[in-house]
């Protein structure tokens, strides 16, 4: 798509542009380059000189156990809040869907957990399950169990696929209830005269017909994870205990801050920036995003 | 429905949606229960599910005392920050992206495709995979513990201007023929017929962006180190002390109630252009 009758000049669409191009450079681009020049380089000690190394910092970092615990921890914790966070969401969106009073008052009240910060997000739930007097700890007690995530690394799991499930529900939701609405009613009631019972209506039609918003919401989830659950991850759980919730973006940050080695933390930054790259091709591929240039 | 309604088909739906409404009401209206108690109570573990007679007590002294150990701010000036940064960011990025889009989208020259690919794949850095980098260049730029270094480096994104692109483009070429007819230049067609066109999915980016804005964490927590320039997600952060009895959880539930009000009632209050701004800036 272009259009027809345009404006010509050239330095009116550079000084539009400027703005944003200086910006992005000076931000994006340069840090990025950086990272990726640094994750070559070896500083000694002292920080006074640096020597060119090659791929040795991702040798180094593929060597240690930590790197790989940090990728498992990642798998295991955006696969959960996927799976969780997309059947909890569908299954509330089926319903909205249905034709019943007050569908647009509970689209309201089920939205508005989009607009938590992460970090608050993880607040509330710790609170809840704080071990000593978090009113769900003092329920699962009277059951016999011992609940105690800064102790215990599933409970700590567990909390936190929680808390980012909570504050993705209603994303999902939205979209879900979206995709629904744009099935048309005559196919399901084609289906009906065929004599297809609600449940096989819903997983030979609506369920396939929803693909594209599933597999959309599938990499906008796991997204969602890598990078907007630091907040929950650094407020709740600290990426503790022993590392057993430090996601591959909390680790960047974490390792840094302890004024690490700073190739080793840069060629942790190239891979996630690999990782984000891939993830990004793959929901454009498949979501035919209208970019046409 | 088709098939013949059931007193269980009619209450289904209602009593799962009610659940689910239940499930995400309960923590938030649990922290507002724990911010009107006193101390003894929570820790004891002897609150209840009904709120207590220091609601007033606890926000008074919250937003304009702080708490006694961590951080000595007051919550209504991390509020205030909190505010400014989200302001300057949606305020920001509504104004360099549709400068940029305009200038793609209306302007045929050089570089033009070069230009949009440099800002489209920003949306492929997001500022947690190259944080240190980005610190040390704010840092460098004696930005630090400034409004300016807590949101320019987040103003430049490619969402505001791949949305305002794809806005321009369903814009009827005769307008501009129309206008360039009437002998308008780029400034007055821009000022006269794109910007009030605009001005719909301006307000639906500003909600987006207002939240994003509000929510920021990993970024503030570097770029501020003085109290005074903390946020309120931020504060809330520093309020709770891990492993350690000395939280002051009444204040830090309210913390977390004042945390989450002002971007809340934005998504209730503006629910049309939430859902506009939030499945167009995706799609």
């Amino acid at each position: 798509m272009e259009k027809r009758t345009v404006f010509s000049s050239y330095a009116i669409p550079a000084a539009l542009l400027l703005p944003q191009l200086l910006i992005t450079i000076v931000f994006f681009y340069l840090p990025a380059g950086q990272a990726v020049w640094q994750s070559f380089q070896l500083e000694d000690a002292f920080g006074t000189s640096t020597q060119f190394v090659g791929f040795e910092n991702y040798q180094i970092l593929f060597s240690k156990p930590e790197y790989f615990k940090a990728m498992g921890v990642t798998l295991i914790f955006s696969s959960a809040v996927a799976f969780m966070s997309l059947s909890i969401s569908l299954l509330l969106a089926v319903m909205a869907n249905k034709h019943i009073a007050g569908a647009g008052a509970y689209k309201t009240l089920l939205i508005w957990p989009y607009a938590v910060a992460p970090a608050v997000a993880g607040v509330l739930w710790l609170f809840m399950f704080q071990p000593s007097l978090g009113m769900v700890s003092g329920v699962l007690k009277t059951w016999g169990i011992d609940w105690n995530p800064l102790l215990n690394s599933n409970h700590a799991m567990i909390l936190l696929v929680m808390a980012a499930t909570w504050k993705q529900i209603s994303y999902n939701f939205l979209f879900f209830l979206a995709g629904l609405q744009s099935i048309p009613h005559s196919l399901i009631e084609a289906a009906s005269i065929d004599g297809a019972r609600p449940a096989r209506r819903f997983w030979s039609i609506v369920f396939p017909l929803l693909s594209p918003t599933t597999f959309f919401l599938l990499v906008v989830n796991i997204t969602y994870v890598f990078f907007d659950t630091f907040g929950i991850i650094d407020a709740v759980t600290g990426g503790g205990p022993a590392g057993s919730t430090t996601t591959l973006v909390f680790k960047v940050y974490h390792d840094g801050k302890s004024g690490g080695d700073l190739g080793l933390s840069a060629a942790q930054s190239v891979i996630l920036m690999i990782l984000v790259v891939g993830l990004t091709a793959i929901q454009f591929k498949y979501i035919e995003r209208k970019v046409s240039y | 429905m088709v098939e013949r309604e059931t007193l269980l088909s009619r209450i289904l739906p209602h009593a799962i949606l009610m659940l689910g409404v239940l499930v995400v009401f309960f923590p938030v209206y649990l922290a507002f229960v724990a911010s009107t108690w006193d101390p003894a109570t929570i820790s004891n573990g002897k609150m209840g599910i009904l709120p207590g007679p220091y609601m007033i007590e606890n926000y008074q002294r919250i937003l304009f005392t702080g708490t006694s150990s961590s951080t000595r701010e007051p919550v209504f000036n991390m509020m205030v920050n909190s505010f400014i940064m989200a302001v300057m960011i949606a305020v920001g990025k509504i104004f360099i992206s549709i400068l940029s889009a305009y200038a793609i989208v209306y302007y045929r020259f050089p570089f033009r495709m070069a230009a949009f690919w440099i800002i489209f794949i920003t949306l492929m850095l997001p500022v947690e995979v190259r944080i240190y980098p980005t610190y040390k260049i704010v840092s460098d730029l004696k930005l630090l513990d400034t409004y300016s270094g807590l949101t320019i480096p987040l103003i430049a994104s490619a969402t505001g201007t791949l949305l305002f692109r794809q806005f321009f483009m369903t814009i009827p070429d005769e307008l501009l023929e129309a206008s360039k007819i009437d002998a308008a230049g780029p400034f007055r067609f821009f000022k006269d017929t794109v910007l009030p066109l605009s001005m719909t999915t301006i307000a639906a980016l500003f909600v987006i962006q207002f939240i994003y804005g509000w929510n920021q964490y990993l970024w503030p927590l570097l770029i501020t180190t003085k109290d005074s320039m903390a946020t309120i997600v931020i504060g809330i952060k520093k309020m709770i002390v891990t492993q350690d009895a000395l939280t002051e959880w009444q204040l830090a539930m309210a913390t977390a109630v004042l945390a989450l009000l002002p971007p809340v009632a934005v998504v209730v209050g503006m629910q049309k252009l939430f859902v506009k701004g939030l499945v167009e800036t995706e799609k």
